[in-house]
């Protein structure tokens, strides 16, 4: 037997191309013809267009149109919605402006420097309203939709009644998404019904599936191009106005138009991570057994949109806990639509729970670490299922012995290194593991190689490295002599690269489309090689390239040699997976523990990551290199959570005020520090048939709770609002 | 960004005369700020005067007086060994600055001539007396977590974002100028302005004079010293505050001793009574810390920075303990 490809450390198959420049994101497209767009973005934040004047930019040299809702082609599947405002923003379908930075107009020329230029000669006049963008201040509109009921389990607000009980608020600010690639299309309709496009998305089925509603033209009409995205983190789930704003360019100029936007526009275009307070009020036995948890979070959101997440998820099933009760409000301001951020409402959720139980730990003089141990969740307390697989106490255990922490002083302040006050902290995090329905070909080439193709997405992970890594366990074929092809509407289905599932879902039916090509082979041996003409299916057996028979294994075939006895050029095969009844019967999660070791300078309160330990059950861990690396990524996107990430507004305007990336400070290396990323690497015995669970949410989920639970370690001072910048932390002038 | 024409002088005169003539005009060296004021619609010029081939690349040693040309990179210019040598205060807080790859580009006289961070300056649909004069001063009322504590006025409290011109500063630097009328030297701490009522004026060149060098003179300030910055990200922020801390120390007495601010004031903040308390007295936090109270004396605080003026005062006693190597 070839050695076993699942769990191998194997380079990214596409690795030299992103190295080299080969890869094509969206924005490298050039294609005939082709013009620039820029967005005149309104400068208020809540009122009306009075008027637009573009009779300059039209005078400008290059400038093909500029498009609004004055001029824009109809849109017909605005028309097919009720008058419910809360159906997103239809761009360019009124006058109507609710937050700042919304576009009101697109500018299209034959270079990027003269739209720019043109876009800022438009001349919009509005009528101003009142706008509310303070959280603190809109609390009076707190509500909760259909989807946000209340959860109890036992007895609501039973932590009351414990011996000792915590009750803190944790604030989260608005983070937003700033991966290197900014947001953008090239569209391009061929024919008035026919529309190309090359975009950045983490779906490109289900951008077709919205602009066939949208436009309404049948899906084979529309055709998304996504083999490379430049990092989204839940950006590029959904389809946005910019997008539908390029389409209808295009459309009416009846030109290829691309637009890129800018870093400042990536703060109102393209979601965030939602501000939210949550009130976290816990109780336990003086031996550290908990009896109430009850979980209150707001979030905002826009005045078009309810945008809901899993915030406080994570409380009603991570400890084994009587008595849970939880809410969850929206607050509508005038604020473009949030979105889902990595880990991503169960990240928000996670800080405030986690660091509860490190406060509750401290309460009790329980060291952290054991807290959790005594409330583990053996089965699921929410669902009532025992969990299909969980290590998280095994995860607890090499985590801490990694970094350390059995030999730390526990008492807060007590440990120095030279002038700097030293902090131990942990947390942990979970997130469901999913398996979604996917569909993919399979073709064997008479050459012997092996393509799959499916609509996936890879937005960094390594997709189609770890599908290379399935099929060639699954055939026995080379590693090498196999490509997975993904990121085009014109393969099978696939769901969107979100919630962790890809390797999951996608996996599944690459294991198994594979076994149904195998299966083919069978059937071809059999009815036409006169070495098999006798056999039975069962009587086959599948190894390293070939077809065996099981009654004497000198009778084999290679995969290709049996295609080429057929003079088959290629042999194609196409199976739908998805997940069954195991669903009902188990809890499926996959859980990650962090520990953290920082820093903190006394007289600057300044505070640097000096080691990380992050341990991740996630089932069988497919390939160990890109699997360590999304972990690392994971703890860089908590880092910015923790201490640096923050959009700050202006409410008098409603305008961000550090929208760039000079003062939104994602952390750069200096603030990395070394970052051991250990795995279970377990497999779970029903999720799929790889016994992969996912792993990109757990990376980051819970983080932020071990960096603030370190500085609480190191300084004896709780900070609950994030991020944890110098000013928070710093001491009292003359205590140095 | 506006259409605008460009030239690339090879002579001091010619560059001197194309912006001298033409309002509009404007020195690009590195274009690491410029660009972004030109992006952003904040600077509008109609010419960009590329001096790039000018002769003022040099860095030498002449009779103990170092002289750094004006287009000499952030990046060589903190490598550089006279600099390490005689210098290490200036090093340590060009490598503060940015990022690599911005020293890369950027240049002793650019970094001078950058304008502040300040958001509003930087957002055209936002008031800001800097940007437009009497159009009002967005951060006084707005957001001014990073804004000045020292010398800022009811026009404008920003605050000047460079850390070389911090150590510049506290090294007695001077600078060369040329300009229409002439060549002239201006001491380092007379070449930034404070606000006042004309916060719109960064500096005291006149039209069409440009910076050719910077000279420091000789110190002993070439051991113990240290640039502190405290920041919200390990590395590419601007200072909350930095402390530039120079001792001259023997048989445990200071001789001398300079000290200045950045991310506090309008321009590099001199800290004098500070450095007097000093001289004479042993290297000790006690000391220090009476020199960091006079420091903070005059400090006024806005709605959200009020954390600078004890973060200040820890800074300078952190930055001369560290220069101290106590």
């Amino acid at each position: 037997m070839k050695k076993q490809q699942v769990g191998q450390s194997m380079d990214r198959v596409d690795g030299r191309l992103k190295v080299t420049g080969g890869a094509k994101y969206f924005a490298d497209h050039q294609l005939e013809d082709l013009l620039y767009a820029a967005l005149v973005c309104s400068p208020i934040s809540n009122g009306h267009i009075k008027s637009i004047d573009a009779t300059k930019a039209l005078r400008a040299p290059g400038v093909a149109d500029v498009v609004s809702h004055l001029n824009a082609p109809p849109v017909p599947g605005y028309k097919q919605e009720n008058k419910n405002p809360k159906q997103g923003l239809k761009i360019f379908n009124d006058d109507r402006i609710y937050s700042n930075g919304q576009p009101v107009a697109i500018v299209v020329a034959n270079t990027l420097e003269r739209a720019v230029h043109a876009a800022s000669l438009v001349q919009v006049l509005y009528s101003q309203e009142t706008h509310h963008t303070e959280m603190s201040n809109n609390m009076d509109k707190a509500f909760q939709n259909n989807g946000m009921k209340d959860y109890v389990r036992g007895e609501a607000d039973a932590w009351k009644k414990a011996p000792v009980t915590l009750e803190a608020e944790y604030t989260m600010p608005i983070e937003v998404h700033n991966p290197m690639e900014l947001a953008g299309i090239v569209a391009h309709w061929d024919t008035p019904d026919t529309l190309t496009l090359y975009a950045k998305t983490q779906g490109v089925k289900s951008v077709q599936q919205t602009l066939k509603e949208l436009f309404q033209i049948p899906e084979q009409n529309i055709t998304v191009h996504a083999p490379f995205v430049g990092g989204a983190f839940g950006m590029a789930l959904r389809v946005w106005p910019l997008e539908v704003a390029t389409i209808l360019a295009a459309k009416k100029i009846r030109k290829p138009v691309k637009l890129v936007i800018t870093r400042e526009q990536m703060f109102t275009l393209v979601g965030y991570r939602p501000q939210a307070t949550q009130k976290i009020s816990i109780g336990a036995t003086i031996d550290g057994k908990l009896t109430g948890i009850t979980h209150e979070a707001v979030a905002i959101t826009s005045p078009y949109e309810d945008f809901t997440e899993g915030i406080v998820g994570m409380s009603k099933f991570m400890y084994a806990c009587p008595n849970v009760n939880t809410k969850y409000q929206l607050v509508p301001l005038n604020i473009s639509t949030p979105v889902w951020m990595r880990g991503p409402g169960e990240a928000t959720g996670a800080f405030a729970l986690e660091s509860a139980m490190d406060e509750l730990a401290y309460k009790l003089h329980i060291d952290p670490l054991e807290f959790r141990i005594r409330n583990h969740a053996d089965t699921d307390p929410e669902k009532n299922l025992p969990y299909s697989s969980k290590y998280l106490k095994e995860a607890y255990q090499m985590g801490a012995e990694k970094i350390g922490w059995f030999q730390r002083n526990p008492e807060p302040r007590a440990m120095k290194e030279d002038d700097m006050l030293v902090g131990y902290g942990m947390s942990s995090g979970a997130f469901g593991a999913y398996r979604g329905k996917a569909t993919a070909n399979a073709i064997l080439k008479a050459d012997g190689s092996l393509v799959l193709r499916s609509a996936a997405a890879d937005i960094g992970p390594g997709t189609a490295t770890a599908m290379v890594q399935i099929a060639a366990d699954a055939t026995g074929i080379d590693p090498a002599k196999i490509t997975f092809l993904l990121g085009e509407s014109a393969y099978p289905e696939a769901p969107r690269q979100g919630g962790s599932s890809t390797v999951s879902t996608v996996g599944s039916v690459v294991n198994d489309v594979c076994k149904t090509l195998q299966q083919k082979l069978g059937e071809l041996a059999i009815n036409h090689l006169p070495a098999f003409k006798n056999a039975k299916p069962e009587d086959i057996i599948y190894e390293d390239g070939q077809l065996l028979l099981t009654s004497d294994r000198s009778v084999k075939i290679s995969y290709q040699e049996v295609l080429h006895q057929q003079s088959l050029p290629e042999l194609l095969v196409t199976t739908t997976s998805q997940s069954g009844d195991e669903r009902k019967k188990y809890s499926m999660y996959s859980f990650s523990v962090h520990f953290a070791k920082v820093h903190v300078h006394p007289a600057t309160g300044v505070v640097s990551i000096k080691h990380v330990v992050s341990v991740a059950d996630s089932g069988t861990i497919v390939n160990s290199k890109t699997a360590a690396s999304q972990m690392i990524g994971g703890v860089v996107g908590g880092i910015g959570m923790a201490l640096t990430e923050e959009a700050i507004m202006d409410h008098r305007f409603g305008r961000f005020v550090n929208n760039n990336y000079a003062d939104y400070h994602v952390p750069v290396n200096a603030d990395v520090p070394p970052t051991d990323v250990l795995f279970i690497n377990k497999k779970d015995p029903y999720i799929n048939p790889m016994g992969a669970k996912g792993m990109g949410e757990i990376a980051l989920i819970g983080f932020a709770a071990a960096v603030s639970n370190a500085v609480f370690h190191a300084t004896g001072k709780r900070i609950r609002d994030l991020p944890i910048t110098p000013d928070k932390v710093m001491q009292e002038k003359n205590e140095i | 960004m506006n259409q605008f024409s460009y030239m690339r002088p090879s002579n001091l005169k010619a560059a001197i005369d194309a912006v001298a003539k033409d309002t509009s005009a404007r020195f690009i060296a590195g274009g690491t700020n410029l660009l972004d004021l030109m992006k952003n619609g904040v600077v509008i010029p109609e010419k960009l005067v590329d001096i790039n081939r000018l002769p003022l690349k040099d860095i030498q040693l002449n009779k103990d007086i170092l002289h750094i040309g004006a287009l000499v990179l952030n990046s060589e210019l903190a490598a550089h060994e006279l600099v390490i040598t005689y210098h290490p205060l200036l090093s340590q807080a060009l490598l503060a600055g940015a990022s690599q790859q911005l020293r890369n580009m950027a240049t002793v006289g650019g970094n001078m001539m950058q304008r502040t961070r300040c958001s509003y300056f930087y957002d055209t649909t936002m008031p800001c007396n800097k940007r437009v004069p009497g159009s009002g001063c967005g951060a006084i009322g707005g957001i001014n977590r990073m804004h000045a504590i020292f010398g800022a006025s009811s026009d404008c409290i920003a605050v000047h974002p460079s850390d070389m011109c911090v150590a510049l500063t506290a090294l007695d630097a001077t600078v060369l100028v040329a300009g229409p009328k002439g060549n002239r030297r201006i001491p380092f701490g007379d070449f930034h302005r404070l606000p006042g009522n004309t916060p719109q004026t960064d500096n005291t060149l006149g039209k069409g004079e440009i910076i050719t060098a910077v000279e420091i003179p000789s110190n002993a300030f070439t051991k113990n010293v240290y640039y502190l910055k405290v920041r919200d990200r390990a590395s590419y922020a601007f200072a909350l505050v930095s402390v530039a801390a120079a001792l001259d120390i023997s048989n445990n007495i200071i001789r001398g001793a300079r000290l200045a601010m950045g991310g506090v004031a309008h321009k590099p903040w001199r800290l004098r009574e500070a450095e007097q308390t000093l001289i004479g007295k042993a290297p000790t936090t006690e000391n220090f810390r009476v020199a960091a109270n006079i420091a903070m004396t005059s400090a006024i605080a806005y709605k959200h920075n009020a954390f600078k003026i004890p973060m200040a005062h820890n800074t300078i006693i952190t930055a001369l303990q560290k220069a101290a190597a106590i």
